[in-house]
């Protein structure tokens, strides 16, 4: 329930919940909550007395009923005014976000999990967990000692700007720190959204298709790191390596690659420098 | 299912600009959608509906304007529009790839 209006219906909600809390901080988009608003207390939003209503029909051009007017706004506009907000506050904190996303049971948790281990004694963590239904990969970030909160997006595909923003107040991360933030597992929708981050980072499992940068292209132009997970299986499945390089390559030539085992611990160490590297030059630029 | 995010996103640019102009109701929105934009128009046309209600723009029209992508084969230099990312040169055969067709915006309404 959301506790301005009221209103709420389970599937349409977002939710905001960190490990150990019994209560939890819900909102909408800002549409949608004032699209709820609307319909639970009448449409009031919709009076207009305005004493010039009289004169719209002066101004017709050709259109049987009504005027037009130009609009040419960008139907992203609202999301990316709000990645800029959150990529203004990182910038003044000094916090190097990156925006983890893959299709789901990619090993994103698992990488998250591993990378905060290796790393949590000279680095500061904190995550935010994008998915649609339960606190399962907070608790499991939780466990590995990250400030984490959970956001649930119900029937949402995706996380959007606002959704972090709303996360991010909550977390508050300390200066100089690295924000994860684990994207919904989907590998079309999030593709749209900015979040502010620093850089997305899509990740494929070789138990995947090796052709997925030809079929998904958008996500992988919209990445600056493409992460190849799970190799320790490669012996096991028909995936090509060098040939999924290749196409990742052919739709985006400025993607640096890792081939890693999260679970393994292979490969690792490239992606931990990169990190360290990253977050070293971000905090001079 | 984005585009239902996409859709609500159209309806407050839409609502907002009518209310800015003192209009009483919105009759249509035209929206502009390119071709490798990541948005579905048939699943935009689905969502719309849901998004206007209980707004200005409930009971308005959806006008879609696609744009195509335009594809260049480096090598034959045969010029041609898509809807893909990923092409074969009608011409040569050659693999080609798409650029623009990322356009997403509202370019217009119609008010009362």
């Amino acid at each position: 329930m959301c506790d301005t209006c009221g209103c709420g219906e389970p599937g349409s909600s977002v939710t905001y919940q960190k490990p150990g809390e019994n209560q939890h901080s819900h909102s909408h988009g800002d549409h949608l909550h004032t699209h709820h608003h609307e319909h639970e207390h009448g449409d009031h939003h919709h009076h207009h007395d305005h004493p010039h209503d009289h004169d719209h029909h002066h101004h017709e051009h050709g259109h049987e009923h009504g005027k037009t007017i130009q609009v040419e706004t960008d139907v992203m506009q609202k999301n990316n005014l709000l990645a800029e907000r959150n990529r203004g506050f990182f910038e003044a904190r000094n916090i190097f976000a990156l925006n983890l996303v893959s299709s789901p049971g990619s090993g994103k948790t698992t990488l998250l999990e591993k990378t905060i281990q290796a790393l949590k004694q000279e680095m500061k963590f904190y995550v935010i967990e994008g998915d649609q239904q339960t606190l399962r990969d907070a608790e499991r970030i939780d466990r590995v000692g990250a400030p984490v909160i959970q956001v649930n997006t119900g029937n949402g595909c995706h996380l959007d700007a606002h959704m972090v923003n709303h996360a991010v107040k909550q977390l508050n991360p300390e200066p100089d720190s690295i924000l994860l933030i684990e994207n919904v597992g989907n590998l079309v929708c999030p593709s749209l959204f900015d979040l502010g981050e620093a850089h997305k980072v899509v990740i494929i499992s070789v138990t995947e298709g090796d052709d997925k940068p030809l079929k998904y292209p958008t996500m992988f132009q919209h990445s600056d790191v493409c992460i190849i997970n799970k190799i320790d299986l490669l012996p096991h499945v028909e995936f090509d390596l060098e040939l999924c390089k290749k196409y990742a390559l052919q739709v985006n030539p400025h993607l640096t690659f890792f081939e890693i085992s999260a679970t393994k611990g292979e490969g690792m160490g490239k992606w931990l420098n990169w990190l360290k590297e990253n977050v070293a030059a971000h905090g001079q630029g | 299912m984005h585009e239902m995010s996409i859709a609500m996103n159209i309806v407050d640019i839409a609502v907002q600009t009518a209310k800015a102009n003192k209009a009483k109701k919105i009759n249509s929105i035209s929206v502009e959608i390119g071709a490798l934009s990541g948005v579905v128009p048939e699943a935009l046309e689905f969502c719309f509906e849901a998004a206007t209600q209980n707004t200005m723009a409930q009971g308005s029209q959806l006008e879609i304007i696609f744009l195509k992508a335009e594809a260049h084969c480096q090598k034959c230099g045969t010029k041609f529009e898509t809807d893909q990312f990923l092409n074969i040169c009608p011409s040569c055969g050659e693999q080609v790839f798409a650029s623009g067709g990322r356009k997403l915006q509202v370019k217009a309404i119609n008010v009362d």
